[in-house]
């Protein structure tokens, strides 16, 4: 059972590192602010999605495994809310609100 | 060990790029970088509540800090690069770095082993202060005295910055007034963020005792937090001249000091407790200096009064 558990965690964290490693390349490849702002909220949204899915299957009881998953939604909203902000700033002519 | 390496080469190589930076912003944001991976670092050694100080202190609020001053300075840096510090002063000036550097390599490599530590005697009086977290009890208990000052420090910095203000507007409001789109983005996470974050501030500082955490970390999220409610124009920051806001600044350095008078009466030294109720004093600090330290750390940011104080 253990075995398995540690096999699903290496998977979704594997799966999670591919994501952090593409928004990465993406992040120092692509060529405008937005696309590379697109990049960005892979790493952020899925990566660290998966990573925490991985994690989860390694926790001690519901409180902690709803802390990672807290983790996760904060910074889902803070890099949505970050990533508009970017956008707006450095859409051609954008204002600054 | 490969992680670890990996990490040590990481954090040489941000520190080495954020020195080396031309721009003032991008250092900042070197060092902003810097400060997380260092508390990376904190945490491999076991350290959690040196990580969180590091990350929230160091790392974040900081990073803030020098944000706005690179704003600030940003008219000016064409100015400053022009009076650039000739190669023999660099030169001495990296010397000196260099021998600081290698004086402390050198005192860490050259320690007894094992090291010579007071973290025994820290645990085996754990139970007589009550709580459960020996770096709070290091913090509360063992050297109050240094947690104190370290507050009173705080509001002298913020005595400085306060100092900064041109007269005709003393006792007005820091900073500009943001005016955010009430549903704009910013507007909207800060409504959804604020309560989130002030749970969390307050849970941080109640562990502290028990678990890592503490009243510094705990109180600089509570101050991200107001700072947030600012930018977004959800509320004004107030005028410095307010006296409930200069009560809520020093309430915490007076409670501290007022209970390490009392010491004299009910244990016979400054700063010492009755056993019977360290635990329920040491709390009693708490509570007030973590909002003093959540003031002061937000208002620090803010920066000096620029708007005349409305009558």
């Amino acid at each position: 059972m253990s075995l398995a558990l540690d096999a699903l965690t290496i998977l979704a964290v594997c799966v999670g590192a591919c994501f952090f490693l593409a928004g990465t390349v993406g992040l120092l490849r692509f060529p405008d602010s937005l696309s590379r702002l697109h990049a960005l909220t892979k790493a952020d949204n899925l990566g660290l999605g998966f990573v925490v899915l991985g994690l989860l299957f390694q926790v001690e009881g519901p409180f902690a495994a709803l802390k990672l998953i807290s983790v996760w939604l904060l910074t889902l909203l803070a890099g949505a809310t970050v990533t508009q902000l970017i956008a707006r700033a450095a859409r051609p002519g954008g204002a600054q609100e | 060990m490969a992680f670890d390496t990996g990490l040590a080469v990481l954090v040489l190589g941000v520190a080495v790029w954020t020195i080396a930076a031309r721009d003032t912003f991008a250092a900042v944001v070197g060092f902003v970088a810097y400060g997380l991976l260092l508390a990376l670092v904190w945490v491999r050694i076991a350290a959690p509540d040196v990580a969180l100080t590091e990350a929230a202190i160091g790392s974040g609020l900081t990073g803030g800090l020098l944000l706005g001053a690179s704003t600030r300075l940003r008219r000016a840096e064409t100015a400053a690069a022009g009076e650039k510090p000739g190669a023999a002063l660099r030169l001495v000036a990296a010397g000196l770095c260099v021998l600081v550097s290698a004086g402390l390599a050198a005192i860490v490599l050259l320690l007894p082993e094992p090291a010579p530590t007071l973290a025994p005697q820290a645990a085996a009086n754990l139970a007589a202060t009550g709580l459960g977290n020996p770096v709070t009890a290091v913090l509360m208990a063992y050297r109050a005295i240094d947690t104190l000052l370290e507050t009173v420090v705080l509001l002298l910095a913020l005595v400085g910055v306060w100092s900064l203000a041109p007269d005709r507007v003393w006792g007005g409001s820091p900073g500009p007034r943001h005016h955010a789109d009430r549903d704009g983005v910013l507007a909207f996470v800060a409504q959804l963020l604020v309560p989130v974050g002030i749970l969390v501030g307050i849970h941080i500082f109640w562990v502290g005792s028990d678990a890592p955490g503490g009243e510094f970390q705990g109180a600089t999220i509570l101050a991200a937090m107001w700072i947030l409610a600012m930018m977004a124009g959800l509320m004004d920051a107030p005028p410095v001249s307010r006296r409930w806001l200069r009560l809520l600044l020093i309430a915490g350095p007076a409670v501290f000091f007022a209970i390490g008078l009392a010491g004299f009466v009910m244990a016979g030294a400054f700063l010492a407790y009755p056993k019977a109720y360290a635990k329920l004093l040491i709390v009693t600090i708490e509570v007030p200096v973590t909002l003093s330290i959540a003031a002061t750390l937000a208002l620090l940011v803010a920066g000096p009064p620029e708007r005349k104080p409305q009558r």
